[in-house]
């Protein structure tokens, strides 16, 4: 058995066995410390005596009697055994297995996952924590994928244990309200972790692409918690069919390559049809919701073999059902792309129009104004809305994109020189 | 003799193997099952989407669907079905019309992977 197989089952168990241990010491750095504990003695002990039947059993097990045990040493008295030396090790690990397949098990990772998901946390402290205490990154790791110090990333978390802690978030069985409203916490959470990864560009953007893997990672255990929860399979499949687009997004240079010019053949198949296998599933509920019309509109341009064969008034169904669900300046924007489509861009500008105010800082909102206007031949005000989208982006890619369309208006109409 | 070799493992840990790591495993089961295939002694072989992916339809006077794997420990895996739906409603429907009257429960799990075999007709 190779560290690299233990590293794997280790990171696999991560979330119920720090759940577990959270349930157990009421302390999240405690709960982490016994953790790590069982882990090391489980890189000591796997080799030697192979994986144990339950791996999940056996970390609680051991990072219990750790903990226990270092109180006890703490409190100079007589030591626990070994962990080799207790006998009954396999029927307790059975115990402990029985209780986890229970619903006691579901509660505690979800507890975990919202602990993560404190209202009054910023989002990227909750994200920060999430990849911290359950996904288990390093704090080196997250800095890295969020392009800040060390010192300040561990500033970040330390902060966000600390009013996790002031928090005081009970440990009582949830009821069904309470699980559903925690759910929907970790879904939103997941989603903003999943965007901080996607939005990446340029030389970010291969540091950024496991913050998407990892999002997918706590959708699907998420979605094993709530199984029959169609806006958890809407989320989970939204983030595969989005993710699917990665390898053919940016070209060799970083920059980004828009959807109707991407190589559809690098999408990553795999992904598209699970996708596709959980928005079917999330369908059948009848309960529509936000991130089932998202993927639904992921699912649409997924179908297309070619950019020209979307079809854009299933798209545009999707929106307007979007725009009934969460009412958004930026959702009628995106929905202003499909009925340029469907009707001109004459039709999309009278749908964009009224969104001048509330989008006036918004670097897509000038992306979209511009290319509409350059479609209907306006060039000066194309520039203008180009100008202005430039000065807004927030990336060198996103910029050098602007620059591009810009470049093309003056080879078409060079500006009027008075 | 022709065997099944079903293959049950923790998907947690699967799913999170890298590419590579997944590549690794594969080609070294390869060196095996090239020899085979080579021979003739190779069968269809599958691999199955996650278990979130699944439906399981209990069958009995009212079949019920639902969501997720099969998951009870009462009954033991008797055989499959490899079939093709255009959707989810129409593989659903069908296995409900060949279980009429039944008892028992299907799970309905699509395929990452389908591997035809060399077995002779």
């Amino acid at each position: 058995m190779t560290l690299a197989w233990i590293g794997s089952l280790l990171q696999a168990a991560r979330p119920q066995v720090v759940g577990a241990l959270l349930r157990n010491f009421r302390d999240l750095d405690q709960a982490e410390e016994a953790f790590q504990e069982a882990s090391l003695r489980a890189l000591k002990h796997w080799p030697v005596n192979g994986p144990p039947r339950d791996p999940a059993a056996w970390l609680i097990m051991v990072g219990r009697n750790a903990a226990i045990d270092a109180v006890r040493k703490r409190a100079r008295t007589d030591p626990l055994p070994e962990e080799e030396l207790i006998s009954d090790l396999d029927d307790a690990e059975q115990v402990v297995a029985e209780q986890l397949d229970g619903s006691h098990y579901r509660d505690y990772v979800l507890r975990l996952l919202f602990t993560c998901c404190q209202r009054d946390l910023p989002a990227t402290q909750q994200i920060a924590l999430a990849l911290r205490v359950v996904s288990g990154l390093t704090v080196t790791e997250i800095a890295r994928a969020f392009l800040v110090s060390e010192a300040a990333m561990e500033q970040r978390i330390t902060r966000a244990k600390r009013r996790i802690a002031e928090a005081n978030l009970p440990f009582t069985t949830p009821d069904a309200i309470a699980r559903s409203e925690r759910a929907a916490a970790v879904a939103a959470m997941i989603y903003l972790l999943f965007n901080e990864g996607y939005s990446a560009s340029g030389g970010t953007a291969q540091i950024r692409a496991p913050l998407c893997e990892e999002a997918i990672r706590l959708a699907r255990l998420l979605l094993r918690l709530f199984p029959a929860e169609p806006e958890i399979m809407g989320l989970t499949a939204l983030l595969l069919l989005q993710h699917a687009r990665t390898p053919a997004r940016l070209d060799t240079d970083g920059a980004i390559v828009l959807l109707e010019d991407q190589d559809r053949n690098k999408w990553d198949r795999d992904r598209i049809a699970e996708g596709h296998a959980l928005l079917q599933k999330a369908l059948r509920h009848r309960r529509p919701g936000p991130y089932q019309a998202q993927a639904a509109i992921a699912g649409v341009h997924a179908h297309a073999a070619r950019a020209e064969n979307t079809d854009w008034s299933e798209i545009d169904q999707h929106y307007a059902l979007l725009e009934q669900l969460q009412p958004s300046p930026v959702v009628t924007l995106n929905r202003a792309v499909a009925v340029a489509k469907l009707h001109g861009a004459n039709a999309a500008l009278d749908l964009i129009a009224p969104l001048a105010d509330s989008l006036s800082g918004y670097f897509h909102f000038f992306g979209v104004k511009g290319a509409l206007l350059q479609r209907l031949g306006r060039a000066d005000e194309a520039r203008v809305a180009f100008d202005r989208a430039i000065a807004l982006a927030h990336t060198p890619a996103e910029a050098a994109h602007i620059r591009q369309r810009l470049d093309q208006l003056m080879r078409a109409s060079p500006p009027d020189p008075s | 003799m022709l065997y099944a070799i079903l293959c049950y493992h923790d998907e947690n840990v699967v799913n999170g193997w890298s590419r590579e790591e997944d590549d690794a495993v594969l080609a070294k089961r390869a060196c095996v099952t090239d020899r085979l295939a080579a021979a003739g002694r190779h069968g269809p072989a599958v691999r199955l989407m996650p278990t979130t992916a699944a439906v399981t339809l209990s069958m009995g006077k009212e079949p019920v669907v639902l969501d997720g794997p099969f998951a009870e420990t009462k009954e033991q895996l008797l055989g499959f079905y490899l079939l093709d739906f255009p959707s989810l409603e129409d593989a659903i429907a069908t296995v409900r019309e060949i279980t009429q009257g039944e008892t028992g429960k299907m799970e309905i799990r699509p395929l990452k992977l389908f591997v035809p075999g060399t077995l002779p007709k």
